[in-house]
């Protein structure tokens, strides 16, 4: 009997961690697919089953499609500019840089990683301001005023003035991230390519690019997620404007919850951006796991 | 990730089959075509490396040298003359930006990300311990539904939140955003600090409780300390997430006097509107900090971000 007791003692250390993890993270995740299905707000503060409702009506909503399609554009450049742009990136710096300048440069590219994405965000918005921004000053310095634009003000602009200022702050960060994965190949597989006449673009396809799959991988579930939970670049931006053209689903979500008091469709949004990147987790697990019965 | 050895030597022999296969067919002009020599095609590469290395430094570098020096400029300056230098050093931008409500934001920052650091590495090396030290029951589902963590976005979980945090009286408090910021945490920092007590001996703390040392001072006096690097890594990224997050933050703090700097730099934003040279040095302010500290401790914030991705 005082065995059994001493064996389930030992669940002390994990205790705090599991019961934080169920109260404030499974709970309130699983709540919300059960709340997606009720509509309520302020008013009527107790939630009515109404269904399927709210998900019919995130269907005929065409600002919840042009959020969605923003994050899936959001995913798009994200992928181009912070995985295929930051490999090539990072394989530039380990092959023509001098190791002292290249550790310097690296910390460079990380630092804009570091700050907040509000503090970015409210940086770019002076620099897209129409009137006194740098961008527009740039332009017309360079005999291309005609390109001038209210950057975040306009709808055909806003949202790509966003995922711009986004890869300005990523890309240093995926990067840095490829660089170790580079310096984990050994340098010998480099030398033999070398010895039979391959320049760096080829030993860049030949050896680089496979010999880094792993990681690209891994950058790829976590950009294509991190476009799927964009917000805070958004709300601090252009809250969803001009004429909702830039909403992602997360400030849609935010919209619909807080001002439009409507929190049972907030949480059928949330339930879809839960779905979405769920199903890219589950996809990184099968890669990863198929990957490892294949060794 | 990390498992990089069993697949290596495929990998070497694929890729010298194949560039030893068409360097004999372009008719052994191998030893011409060595790597060093300066091919026309291979400078124009090394010239545009440079030229895309060179201009991302100035595309980097630029927007964050321009928040700093405007902000000791003033307004007619800011506007007027947008790239030079300012004309004198208006220390006072900052000083006015700092009671303008920068010295709240600044504290209730510095609290939250304070606290939630000491809660979040604790109870994740506390965890991770039980995980790799203790023989446990239920230890493979613990460990799933740490894992699982991982895979689950803050803000779906926003809504049913709002309602437990009123429940349970904590909505408005930093309480709401310390008990948040450490338990979305606790899966990523937990796997960390286990992944690197996998690889410490265990003989060390085994001894320690031969000699009849308890589990707990085990804990605390051999396999905490020797975790020290790992923590200091997970302490910086920590900080870098409590510093800068924002949708928590925006949602569970009503009050101004409790808000962090990423959602008080927005309503500053809105008091400020036309004042640029304050509102930029109160995003100067709030950079400083994450920045130094990733200076300082840059090995330790890549070797938190590697390890955390890799088992």
């Amino acid at each position: 009997m005082t065995a059994l007791l001493n064996r389930w003692r030992t669940l002390v250390w994990v205790a705090p961690a599991v019961a934080l993890l169920l109260v404030f993270v499974y709970y309130p995740i699983v709540e919300n697919v059960r709340l997606s299905f009720f509509s309520w707000n302020a008013f009527s503060p107790h939630p009515v089953f109404v269904g399927l409702d709210n998900y019919t009506t995130a269907f005929h909503d065409h600002v919840f499609w042009t959020a969605l399609w923003n994050n899936t554009m959001y995913a798009v450049v994200s992928l181009i500019v912070q995985v295929g742009f930051a490999l090539v990136l990072a394989a530039v710096l380990e092959e023509f840089v001098h190791q002292r300048l290249r550790g310097f440069l690296r910390t460079v590219y990380f630092i804009p990683a570091t700050i907040s994405i509000t503090v970015a965000g409210i940086l770019f918005s002076f620099l897209y301001n129409p009137q006194f921004g740098l961008v527009n000053r740039a332009l017309s310095a360079v005999g291309l005023g005609s390109w001038s634009h209210a950057w975040l003000g306009e709808k055909s602009t806003a949202i790509w003035s966003i995922i711009a200022m986004s890869q300005w702050q990523s890309i240093g960060y995926t990067a840095v991230l490829f660089v170790v994965a580079i310096q984990r190949i050994p340098r010998e597989f480099y030398e033999a390519v070398r010895v039979d006449g391959a320049g760096p673009v080829r030993s860049f396809f030949t050896i680089t690019v496979p010999m880094v799959r792993e990681m690209t991988t891994l950058l790829v579930i976590i950009t294509v997620s991190g476009a799927f939970l964009v917000f805070n670049e958004v709300m601090v931006m252009t809250a969803g404007g001009p004429d909702n053209s830039s909403h992602v689903l997360n400030t849609l979500l935010y919209r619909s919850a807080f001002f439009a008091d409507d929190m049972g469709y907030a949480a059928t949004i949330a339930t879809v951006i839960f779905v979405i990147t769920f199903v890219v987790a589950v996809v990184q697990l099968a890669v990863t796991r198929r990957r490892r019965v294949e060794w | 990730m990390v498992n990089l050895t069993p697949s290596a030597p495929s990998a070497p022999t694929r890729a010298g089959s194949r560039t030893g296969r068409e360097t004999a067919t372009t008719t052994g002009t191998a030893a011409a075509r060595r790597w060093d020599a300066r091919t026309p095609l291979r400078l124009l590469v090394r010239i545009l490396g440079w030229a895309v290395l060179v201009a991302l430094v100035v595309v980097v570098v630029y927007p964050l040298i321009w928040m700093v020096l405007s902000s000791f400029k003033d307004n007619a300056e800011v506007f007027g003359h947008p790239w030079g230098l300012p004309s004198q050093l208006r220390w006072h931008n900052f000083v006015k930006a700092w009671h303008a409500g920068v010295l709240h934001y600044f504290r209730n920052s510095i609290v939250v990300t304070g606290i939630s650091i000491i809660t979040t590495t604790l109870i994740s090396a506390w965890a991770a311990y039980g995980l790799t030290r203790v023989r446990m029951p239920f230890s493979q589902p613990v460990l799933l539904l740490v894992t699982g963590g991982l895979m689950l976005a803050p803000t779906v979980a926003i809504i049913p939140l709002f309602r437990l945090l009123q429940a349970i009286h904590i909505f408005d408090t930093y309480w709401a955003l310390i008990v948040l910021y450490t338990a979305f945490r606790i899966p990523f920092t937990t796997f960390l600090v286990r992944a690197y007590m996998i690889d410490l001996p265990r003989e060390v703390d085994e001894a320690a409780l031969m000699d009849g040392a308890t589990q707990n001072q085990a804990f605390w006096r051999i396999t905490l300390p020797m975790c020290r690097p790992i923590l200091v890594s997970a302490a910086l990224l920590q900080a870098l997430f409590a510093w800068n997050e924002y949708a928590f933050a925006l949602v569970f703090i009503s009050r101004d006097s409790l808000k962090t700097l990423p959602v008080g730099l927005v309503d500053m934003q809105s008091r400020l509107l036309t004042d640029w040279p304050v509102q930029l040095a109160g995003l100067t302010i709030a950079a400083v900090p994450m920045i130094v500290l990733f200076l300082i401790g840059q090995r330790q914030f890549l070797r938190g971000l590697t390890e955390g991705m890799g088992k």
